[in-house]
């Protein structure tokens, strides 16, 4: 195994997914150039502005818009991209449904910020999570480097003919977006020969074979139809991440899954963990094994498709789970996102672990060690006693 | 391509084109729509001067001509939206419930 050439930097992650972007060297980017925008679009303006890209960038007037234009692109033929965080993510709305309806290939790297009210912007899972059932691809990012990596191996799992879906690269705002991590950037040739050239199914220029984009679905009704051509997508879409996460793992070394994991083996209680968090977390859990503390760690990378087969593989032998969500669904009880999709995965399975939920980092709260450490204390006498005293716990929150 | 669509309201979600996109120009000549129409138009061919405005004005190219003379409104494809009965300057077109005008046909 040849590793291909790289570069090691110190990057903010906003600089880092600007650099990716740069590399993939898109066809176009819509983006709406005020905040909640980040400096992922300031840095790929940049490139844009210095010669560095051939991209067409096109400043439009609020994220609808740039999430309208991506639709244009795409349905054009074009490789497209765009960028955003928190309300810019929420006023795309609409759009996210289209894109993914019409089975648009697109890219777009989102910060992970809250949405208001009260006014708060700093980090949390809300933004994205909102969209979970947009028929989006979502890939969390732990630091600079993956948010590089997932955005480079976004386009070839956007693109694949199986998949035909638009994918977001989640990265948590500020703890990664601005934070300066050392990374590995690879060459630009390299990265030209991954993404390869964009090969659309379709596109509204070709003028010799003329295409419908978007028609009504008639008063038949094939909407239904469509919806599940979505699913299914999705269904094919684990093996097209795993493949992609193997073949950039050959090229880099650093293979992707659909998760990671962390000393399961042997332990007998873990915790799942979405995003920058899973390094604090790595941390503890290392630290209380090596006090020979059966403990271990996921941290989920895919979330959208929902991995449930490999985590229910993963997870059944353990005697207890404590799933970190840093979002609430509202949902009276049910707990955060991940923890309701876990659960209801684990279902039909006879063996399984008990599940406690540990709702964290709302509106940018801290997550120190010692709160990790209190939730795999409280989980390992969960695993211990057999019993579930609180399933859904605030982890951080003053009360 | 040419898709053949008279049984589209058959197809299982696997015959279905991804994303909806339609490769098969001009083939909403196959999809009838005049089963939309609530008002059918009857044009009075006593008072009709064949202006062809209506023919110019129908959104749906549902009025037909031949030899710059109005020949018939095509129903497969006629809304009944009306606009030909708004524009005719004799006002030639009266726009007539559907169920009554099947009605009187049958």
């Amino acid at each position: 195994m040849v590793i291909a050439k790289s570069n090691t930097l110190a990057l903010q992650g906003t600089e880092a997914v600007a650099l990716a972007m740069k590399q993939i060297n898109p066809d176009m980017v819509a983006a709406y150039p005020i905040t909640p925008q980040t400096e992922i679009v300031q840095g790929f303006s940049q490139f844009v502005a210095d010669g560095e890209v051939d991209t067409h960038l096109v400043n439009v007037e609020s994220e609808h818009s740039a999430m309208s234009a991506c639709i244009g692109g795409a349905s054009a033929g074009g490789r497209v991209m765009t960028a955003t965080s928190s309300q810019g993510l929420a006023l795309m709305w609409e759009l996210l449904y289209i894109a993914s309806g019409l089975r648009l290939p697109m890219v777009m790297p989102n910060v992970n910020r809250t949405l208001s009210a009260p006014i708060n912007i700093h980090c949390d899972h809300s933004d994205s999570m909102g969209a979970r059932d947009a028929g989006w691809i979502h890939l969390f990012s732990e630091n600079a480097q993956e948010a590089y990596d997932n955005t480079l191996q976004a386009v070839r799992i956007s693109e694949h003919p199986q998949v035909r879906l638009p994918v977001m690269v989640l990265l948590d705002g500020f703890i990664i977006s601005h934070s300066l991590d050392r990374m590995e950037s690879l060459e630009d040739s390299t990265v030209k020969e991954f993404v390869d050239v964009f090969k659309p199914e379709f596109s509204l220029l070709d003028a010799k074979t003329p295409t419908c984009i978007g028609a009504f679905d008639g008063l038949y009704g094939y909407f239904f139809e469509f919806k599940r051509q979505q699913e299914e997508a999705m269904r094919n879409a684990f093996q097209v991440v795993k493949d992609v996460g193997k073949e950039y793992g050959e090229l880099t070394g650093r293979p992707y899954g659909v998760f990671e994991a962390f000393g399961l083996e042997d332990a007998e209680f873990a915790i799942i963990v979405l995003g920058s968090a899973a390094g604090t977390v790595r941390h503890e859990v290392e630290c209380m094994r090596s006090r020979g503390i059966p403990i271990g760690m996921i941290k989920l990378r895919l979330f959208r498709p929902f991995p449930a087969n490999e985590l229910i593989e993963a997870v059944s032998h353990l005697k207890a789970v404590a799933v970190f969500d840093r979002s609430d669904t509202f949902a009276g009880g049910m707990g955060g996102p991940v923890f309701t999709d876990l659960r209801s995965a684990l279902y039909e399975s006879e063996k399984k672990p008990l599940m406690v939920n540990y709702i964290y980092g709302l509106g940018g709260r801290d997550l120190p060690v010692e709160l990790i450490n209190k939730a795999a204390t409280e989980l390992e006498q969960v695993a211990q006693s057999g019993q579930v005293k609180e399933k859904i716990n605030y982890l951080g929150l003053k009360e | 391509m040419s898709w053949d669509i008279s049984n589209i309201g058959q197809w299982t979600w696997k015959e279905h084109p991804p994303g909806a996109v339609i490769k098969d120009p001009g083939n909403s000549r196959q999809f009838k729509t005049g089963g939309w129409r609530t008002l059918r138009p009857i044009r009075d061919e006593e008072i009709c001067n064949q202006c062809l405005i209506c023919y110019m004005f129908c959104p749906d190219s549902a009025i037909k001509a031949a030899g710059e003379k109005i020949t018939t409104f095509d129903l497969d494809f006629c809304k009944g939206c009306g606009i030909c009965a708004e524009e005719c300057p004799q006002n030639a077109i009266e726009m007539v419930d559907e169920s009554k005008a099947q009605e009187a046909v049958e």
